[in-house]
């Protein structure tokens, strides 16, 4: 219930500065809310099916990025051998953005899902992989030696230590990599293929109809305010002990 | 049950190796309560993390149970000073975690695990966290998941320095029931004196850089009833001090370990040797002297 107020709140200040903003500029470019609204409602159709498919997408791209990348991560955080074998391959390639692939997964993956998805996955698996593989060098030696102690094998050590006390890390790691992960969402979708709010938004551009523009980018926010509050609920579930 | 056989051992760092045991030869008797005192850097916590079978030693051979240690083994257990709880499990979860390590049946697993809570006092605090735990609660749990397993060896290291000093009493006492009850061996590395002499049989008082033990201080009467308060407690607190004196001015003197001053208290530092004269049957031991002068009596004659 606060949450909602609160975002009740920042939509009013949002819309406030928008209106205001539009108001100062006057151009055809910036509609105001008010020339926005009518549009979001009549497009609301048009869009769905667009933002339903570039949410799939996201959501694909980011489950398989990290789904690859927690067990390197955590691997190579744990044992210094791979380490000093993976993490030099890490720093190459992980500040490379991986957009500049998009030309190559194109030709080879064609228009539709697939090198969006990969070229969203790689992003995701680099910033997770680094990410969790720092968190897990860092887990508290006192937790790791006492649960040997216990008789621990390996994969105890990480089931019930190393994974648990990476979560928190993890989750930052997504939520930071989400907004990477939109644009990257938005720019494939605007060069290929004809699906998606990139699409949605390059099309009204080119079509001149800036309100319709905005509309995209409104539904654009609404997908990046999903993730958000996705990742939310999945951590607090995850990590409830740190909610104390 | 547990012996150190002349055990070297050094760490390789970054910034050069530390040697950290020079030939540390102890012996620890099966249920026999054994306290490791000295200054920091003397290897205590080395020595601790060797007979748990968490480091192997460089040098020397550490026997547990009568077999040459090679890595941890169920029936020792192991509380660090930090505990080592796991922030993300229940209280119940933390005690359980041995046992389910152990890969127990789950009704047996949780009926041990609700009994032992209920020894060291935590039932109602099953279901929380250790961050909503005080210092005394955290440290009662770290002993509820080594005590829910069956151990004939416990080792703690600086199990109370994390818990206030008005907290510190009950919790030793707790510590000195569950060895009563249990019988297992026990050796606890400690900064305090009084919690060396309340809850070892034998102080070993350890000397620093490199560690070896440098005197170790029987003491009879411990366990018996009201010990803190009686003369013989204080006589062989002030033994334990002397014998720390001493291994620390060892080092100072440069005379490094080879032992060739004298003692001048006289009594401290002969090892074995007892501090106070009437080492016999203190249970009859009905009232605490009236203590002024708690050693005076005792110490010499």
């Amino acid at each position: 219930m606060r949450k909602l107020l609160g975002y009740l709140a920042s939509i009013l200040v949002i819309l406030l500065f928008w209106q205001l903003a539009a108001l100062l500029i006057d151009s055809p470019a910036l509609p105001t809310p008010l020339a926005t609204f009518p549009m979001l409602v009549r497009y609301a159709s048009q869009l769905a099916p667009d933002f339903l498919i570039s949410l799939y997408r996201v959501l694909v791209a980011m489950a398989i990025g990290t789904v690859l990348a927690m067990p390197l991560g955590l691997a190579i955080g744990r044992s210094p051998r791979l380490d000093t074998l993976f993490a030099p391959l890490l720093y190459i390639l992980y500040p490379i953005p991986k957009i500049v692939l998009l030309p190559v997964l194109l030709v080879l993956l064609g228009l539709a899902d697939a090198p969006k998805i990969v070229l969203i996955a790689l992003t995701i698996f680099f910033q997770v992989s680094v990410t969790v593989r720092d968190a897990a060098k860092a887990v508290p030696e006192g937790a790791v030696l006492s649960i040997r102690s216990l008789g621990a094998s390996r994969l105890d050590v990480f089931t019930h230590v190393v994974v648990p006390a990476s979560l928190p890390e993890l989750f930052t790691a997504l939520r930071i990599s989400s907004g990477t992960a939109v644009a990257i969402l938005f720019f494939a979708e605007a060069i290929a293929g004809s699906t998606g709010l990139g699409y949605f938004i390059v099309d009204s551009w080119a079509m001149i109809n800036y309100p319709r523009m905005f509309a995209g980018i409104i539904a654009m926010a609404l997908l990046g305010v999903v993730l958000y509050e996705a990742f939310d609920v999945l951590e607090r579930r995850l990590t409830r002990w740190r909610m104390v | 049950m547990l012996s150190f056989e002349d055990i070297k051992h050094t760490y390789h760092g970054s910034s050069g190796d530390v040697e950290a045991l020079a030939g540390l030869t102890l012996t620890v008797e099966a249920g026999e309560p054994l306290a490791l005192i000295g200054p920091s850097g003397c290897g205590k916590s080395t020595a601790l993390l060797l007979a748990a079978g968490l480091l192997v030693p460089t040098g020397g051979s550490v026997r547990v149970a009568g077999r040459p240690l090679a890595k941890p083994r169920f029936a020792t257990g192991l509380i660090l000073q930090d505990f080592g709880l796991l922030p993300w499990k229940t209280v119940f979860a933390n005690a359980e975690l041995g046992l389910r390590i152990r890969h127990l049946p789950r009704a047996d697993r949780e009926e041990r695990t609700r009994r032992t809570l209920e020894q060291v006092g935590l039932a109602d605090f099953a279901r929380n966290y250790p961050g909503e735990l005080s210092g005394g609660m955290r440290q009662r749990l770290a002993l509820a998941r080594v005590l829910a397993l069956e151990v004939d060896l416990l080792l703690m290291d600086e199990p109370l320095s994390a818990v206030d000093a008005l907290l510190r009493e009950g919790l030793q006492d707790l510590l000195l029931a569950l060895w009563r009850e249990r019988g297992y061996a026990q050796v606890l590395v400690t900064h305090s004196i009084e919690e060396a002499v309340f809850l070892g049989r034998h102080i070993a008082v350890m000397a620093p850089r490199p560690g070896l033990v440098a005197a170790l201080i029987d003491n009879p009467n411990m366990g018996v009833v009201d010990y803190r308060s009686t003369s013989e407690f204080f006589a062989t607190c002030r033994a334990v001090r002397e014998a720390l004196g001493e291994a620390e001015s060892r080092v100072d003197s440069g005379g490094a370990l080879q032992g060739g001053k004298p003692p001048q208290g006289g009594e401290a530092l002969g090892v074995q040797g007892k501090p106070h004269q009437d080492g016999g049957a203190l249970q009859a031991e009905e009232a605490p002297r009236s203590e002024d002068e708690p050693h005076a009596g005792t110490s010499h004659a």
